[in-house]
């Protein structure tokens, strides 16, 4: 039992950082239909960001900073980093194809990443690089019974958990938030509602990848190394994950990236590590074909 | 009625698809708290006058202004603010939102509340947005009890005519200084056009000038001060409802040279 709650408690600290990537990919396809392959790698530039600058902080000979405010520089750099990253991307790459046929932002999507990824591989380190963590945050675990976690798998599921509330909030609870959710459904309808849908799609690609940015802070905070390869592999699972809890809706998201780390934590735990990434898969081919609009998406017919 | 204040002036108004002009040169003026018919067989160019009225798309050329300013050039979204509102022929209410929340986006270009007020609930943001819901009943008191109960249910869930009563009062929440109803009496059984009637006069009372396409000529005849006539682009007639009913122009694009001469 024991073994089984560790396991349980391993797999919602990973899937908690699958749901923040995951929000990512069902925001912006929720608004342009669009699969934002170069999603994943905006989470891995925000990570690097977050490393370089907990490397130039920690280690200057000027003065020493205390850890939290590293932390909090940290996020600041990297949200904002990525999250400019990702308007960036809309402007330069999507938006000129925004009328095309539905392949071509997608082909270009997949260029951007393997732009990120080899810029990031040729200009920044082909090595991962490591994150100063022990000079951040406290390396603390907490013991409950004879489930152990460290303090930073708490903060990373208990952060990522707030901001995936305010997140729903957000666009269910406020005019803006409503906004989206019309410019989601009826672009040119929207217009007419005085609605600047290029300011509102500019508004999403920040958000959704300033929460790549945070998921970047918490990775490196919590596994101490970052790597230009990361995004590769974290962001097909969390792709998966809001295709699982269906694609374009943000509580599925949320849903699909937990469900996600559960089982391929319990899988790698019960079963074998070397066979946790069948079952992830296995999993969205289930899904697939029991319910394609995934587990809280709305069936395709009702969107007309 | 000349005295009135032009809400709508358009003039010389053309858009050309390749080698077919859908609209030629086309002119009209509305005046405040007219209601103002545009008919005219299939295909005459009339959805295309208020596409390029609402900004969906640009003229080859010609000019819309309203209220002095001119519209062509600006993007839709900046029309809406200018107080354009319109309803579509094919009706598009946002289905997966509630009848409230449509009706809520109608009102969402003039409750000026930012992106930070909204995520952080600032009462000057709340306040807004509670003005925002009390215009929500406003509008929905035109349609007596046909909405309230249906506030809450998405609208997916509506009937047909629900679903245009809805974009008609989102229309209207969105506090229009000239409203274009693309035939909203379309798909209507004769109680419900009746209904229709009823409300456009209502709104007109309301002090809303009201541009229309509708093809159902009773109703046409029955509510509208002008009517002005379209076929292939070109306005044909213009003027009371009875002197275009018997304009032999007219009677030839609905129903064809032989049918006029006999």
């Amino acid at each position: 039992m024991g073994y089984f709650l560790q396991q349980l408690v391993n797999g919602l600290e990973l899937g908690s950082l699958y749901a923040l990537v995951a929000l990512g990919y069902t925001l912006i396809y929720g608004i342009l239909e669009l699969l934002n392959f170069a999603h994943g790698d905006v989470f891995m530039v925000g990570a690097f960001l977050a490393a370089g600058a907990a490397a130039a902080l920690v280690h200057n000979e000027v003065a020493a900073i205390p850890g939290g405010f590293v932390v909090v520089l940290m996020l600041l750099v990297a949200m904002g980093g990525a999250g400019v990253l990702g308007v960036a991307i809309e402007r330069v790459a999507y938006r000129p194809l925004r009328n095309a046929n539905r392949l071509a932002p997608l082909i270009t999507a997949i260029g951007v990443s393997l732009l990120l990824e080899n810029a990031v591989f040729v200009w920044v380190s082909p090595a991962p690089v490591l994150v100063p963590t022990n000079a951040l945050v406290s390396q603390g675990i907490i013991q409950a019974g004879s489930v152990a976690t460290p303090l930073t798998g708490l903060v990373l599921f208990a952060g990522s958990l707030a901001l995936m509330i305010a997140l729903d909030l957000f666009v269910f609870r406020t005019r803006f938030g409503s906004a989206m959710r019309a410019t989601a459904q009826d672009r040119e309808a929207a217009t007419f509602m005085g609605i600047d849908v290029d300011r509102v799609i500019m508004v999403t690609f920040f958000l959704a990848s300033a929460l790549a940015g945070l998921g970047g802070v918490l990775f490196g905070l919590r596994y101490a190394s970052v790597d230009f390869f990361m995004g590769y592999g974290l962001g097909i699972k969390a792709f998966t994950a809001a295709v699982i809890g269906g694609i374009g809706n943000i509580r599925g998201a949320m849903v699909g990236g937990l469900l996600l780390g559960v089982l391929e934590s319990l899988s790698g735990g019960f079963i074998s590590t070397q066979f946790q990434d069948t079952f992830v898969f296995l999993a969205l081919i289930a899904v697939l074909l029991l319910r394609p609009q995934g587990l809280l998406g709305q069936p395709v017919t009702d969107r007309a | 009625m000349s005295d009135r204040r032009l809400v709508l002036e358009i003039r010389g108004l053309t858009r050309r698809f390749g080698g077919l002009t859908a609209v030629d040169r086309f002119d009209v003026d509305v005046r405040e708290g007219e209601i103002v018919s545009l008919v005219g067989p299939n295909g005459a160019g009339k959805t295309t006058v208020f596409n390029l009225i609402s900004g969906v798309l640009k003229p080859t050329s010609g000019s819309v202004r309203m209220l002095r300013t001119e519209l062509v050039g600006q993007p839709a979204h900046r029309i809406t603010r200018l107080g354009v509102a319109r309803t579509f022929q094919n009706i598009r209410v946002f289905a997966q939102l509630t009848v409230r929340e449509n009706i809520l986006l109608g009102t969402h270009h003039w409750t000026h509340s930012g992106m930070l007020g909204s995520a952080t609930f600032w009462p000057a943001t709340v306040r807004a947005e509670r003005a925002a819901q009390a215009e929500v009943d406003t509008a929905i008191e035109l349609f007596r009890e046909r909405l309230k109960p249906r506030l809450d249910d998405p609208a997916f869930a509506l009937s047909y005519a629900n679903r245009r009563r809805t974009e008609i009062a989102r229309a209207l929440a969105a506090r229009p200084k000239l409203l274009l109803l693309d035939e909203p009496a379309a798909g209507m059984n004769p109680y419900e056009r009746i209904e229709i009637a009823g409300l456009i006069r209502a709104m007109r009372d309301r002090g809303l000038t009201i541009f229309l396409i509708e093809h159902h000529m009773p109703l046409v005849m029955e509510i509208s001060d002008r009517v002005v006539v379209m076929d292939h682009g070109v306005k044909i007639a213009e003027g009371l409802p009875k002197e275009v009913h018997s304009n032999p122009r007219v009677v030839e694009a609905y129903l064809g040279r032989r049918a006029a001469s006999a």
